[in-house]
């Protein structure tokens, strides 16, 4: 009953207006936003269930033929999804390790000016726009690896993986180099007053203290890698077919939707087979999303959000 | 009673402050020495020189020596880690893992290379007893240590300190975060601790200073000003400057 009385007293001697105002604006933002989300996928689901009719959900995921230009055309989607697939968990496997690692050093070793710069420099990465990326990859990368592995053309998986890899890293780095210096130094100093060596502290102190958030920069970083589209388009050979190694070409489920967009007549079954290509990317970002939000919880149901 | 620690002309830098002006004090064993004075007089700092966590701190640099049991711990030939097993240190605010209370306590035994979980279970028995704390967590050792009261926190940094089996234990205003009855098991642990641990505390506290020390060295702008047993600095200071801050004059 206290309690009660205490808080109408607040309210009272606050503008209320002013905080009212200030409410709604925020659930307005808060709300188009997610509005927009629903709304983007409702434009898809439209444009694209089409082609559903034309073949099953089931031949379209695990169909192995894309060939919208016969007669009868063939909309089998799987070479293309394995291809992003390849694509995304090759790059994933370069990128974190090498990510959380440069970002564990500059946190944790670094001297502090060369952190100032290593950052800088890193953050900077993040701005070169991707199909400068793609024509480095094309031009350099791409005959160094044809020499290295012997390969008849270096325009694969491999590749592109490497390429995402690159562009994911100032991503991961510069998130994960946050997460690791919000760990409150009392964290540190109890671990290196109890004599553990800084390295002991890092491993089993820090890191686990900025897991949730390390998962987050991971899952940002993996987020740009499999939304990419022009890089991979240059560099990751472009063939519509079922890849069975990291060195066969492949192409992805964007690479596709860009490379096929122009030749489409609105409306028709092509039209409708990249929209539902387009419903398969959201799927697949929606689940990895998912599983992140499993990875992050805590197993012993530890606030560690309130300390980051 | 022995002499434990013993500092002989210590002084203590950061960059180009002096924050500590050649302090010899001796710290008795089995004894509970109390350090007081206002805020920013260097007892943190002193207290941080006798376990190097003072390295810790950027731009801090060492004048003179730190005798623990008649060797100088800042000898290049002395491994800090190895030091800070023996002197242990518990901080101002609560600073548990986040991890489950067990693996709080077992942490620095399993650092130091204990594995077999029999023993590792019969270390933090001990070590919570010892901080008497056991009772009130037997039944919730692998639940988050975040989940504890403040005060709680503050005993269960003590048992993780107690793990490593240490022979001095520094508090840094172990109760400045404590709400009373948790100040009060606290000051009760330490008058226990003491028959085994020696004990430097740094504290805000006079009253507190006067009920649970041996010893009290008072400080002021970076300089000991006086150090006696606690009953003389309390009752017959023979500096004014003690005097004046026992008695509430300035600080």
């Amino acid at each position: 009953m206290g309690t009660k009385e205490v808080i109408i007293t607040v309210e009272s001697i606050k503008p209320k207006f002013f905080e009212k105002l200030i409410q709604n604006i925020l659930k307005l933002t808060a709300g188009t936003t997610i509005l927009v989300l629903f709304l983007i996928f409702f434009f898809l689901l439209k444009e694209g269930y089409g082609i559903f009719s034309y073949v099953s959900l089931r031949d379209f995921i695990l169909g192995t033929q894309w060939l919208p230009e016969t007669t009868p055309p063939k909309f089998g989607a799987l070479p293309l999804i394995k291809g992003s697939l390849y694509v995304t968990v090759g790059a994933t496997l370069i990128a974190v390790p090498i990510g959380i690692s440069v970002a564990v050093f500059l946190a944790e070793a670094a001297p502090p000016m060369l952190r100032e710069v290593l950052k800088a420099v890193i953050e900077l990465l993040a701005g070169i726009p991707s199909v400068v990326y793609g024509f480095l990859g094309l031009t350099i990368l791409a005959p160094f690896i044809k020499e290295l592995f012997n390969l008849s053309s270096a325009l694969c998986a491999f590749t592109a993986s490497i390429v995402l890899a690159l562009m994911s890293l100032p991503t991961i780095v510069s998130i994960s180099e946050d997460v690791l210096t919000t760990v409150p130094k009392e964290y540190r100093e109890a671990s290196l007053a109890l004599g553990a060596t800084k390295w002991e502290t890092t491993l089993k102190i820090v890191i686990p203290a900025a897991r949730t958030g390390l998962i987050a920069a991971a899952m940002l970083g993996i987020g740009r890698a499999i939304g990419e589209t022009m890089a991979v388009l240059m560099v990751a050979g472009n063939a519509v077919m079922l890849p069975h190694s990291f060195f066969d070409p492949v192409r992805t489920i964007t690479a596709n939707i860009a490379a096929e967009m122009g030749e489409t007549v609105h409306g028709g079954l092509h039209y409708q087979a990249l929209f539902g290509l387009g419903i398969v990317l959201f799927v697949i970002t929606f689940i990895i999303n998912f599983l992140t939000n499993i990875l992050a919880a805590d197993k012993l149901g530890m606030k560690r959000g309130r300390y980051l | 009673m022995g002499i434990k620690m013993e500092t002989k002309n210590l002084s203590i830098y950061y960059k180009n402050y002096k924050a500590l002006n050649s302090v010899s004090l001796p710290i008795k064993e089995n004894a509970v020495t109390a350090l007081i004075g206002p805020s920013g007089c260097g007892k943190t700092t002193f207290l941080r020189s006798l376990n190097r966590m003072i390295e810790v701190i950027e731009g801090a640099r060492i004048e003179g020596n730190v005798l623990l049991d008649g060797k100088n711990i800042y000898d290049p030939e002395v491994d800090p880690v190895e030091l800070r097993k023996k002197v242990g240190m518990v901080f101002q605010k609560p600073n548990p893992f986040p991890m489950s209370i067990f693996d709080n306590v077992a942490y620095g035994p399993r650092i130091h290379g204990v594995k077999k979980k029999p023993l590792l279970e019969e270390i933090v028995e001990k070590s919570l007893k010892a901080a008497a704390l056991w009772d009130e967590v037997k039944d919730r050792l692998y639940e988050s240590a975040l989940g504890l009261s403040g005060g709680q926190q503050q005993r269960l940094v003590i048992a993780r300190v107690l793990a490593v089996e240490p022979q001095v234990i520094l508090m840094d205003e172990p109760a400045s975060a404590l709400d009373p009855i948790s100040t009060a098991k606290l000051e009760d642990l330490i008058e226990q601790l003491k028959e085994k641990y020696t004990i430097v505390i740094v504290t805000h506290n006079m009253q507190q200073a006067a009920r649970i020390s041996d010893y009290t060295a008072f400080f002021l702008n970076g300089e000991l000003v006086e150090y006696d047993e606690t009953r003389i600095i309390f009752t017959t200071p023979k500096e004014k400057r003690t005097e004046d801050y026992i008695t509430g004059r300035f600080g």
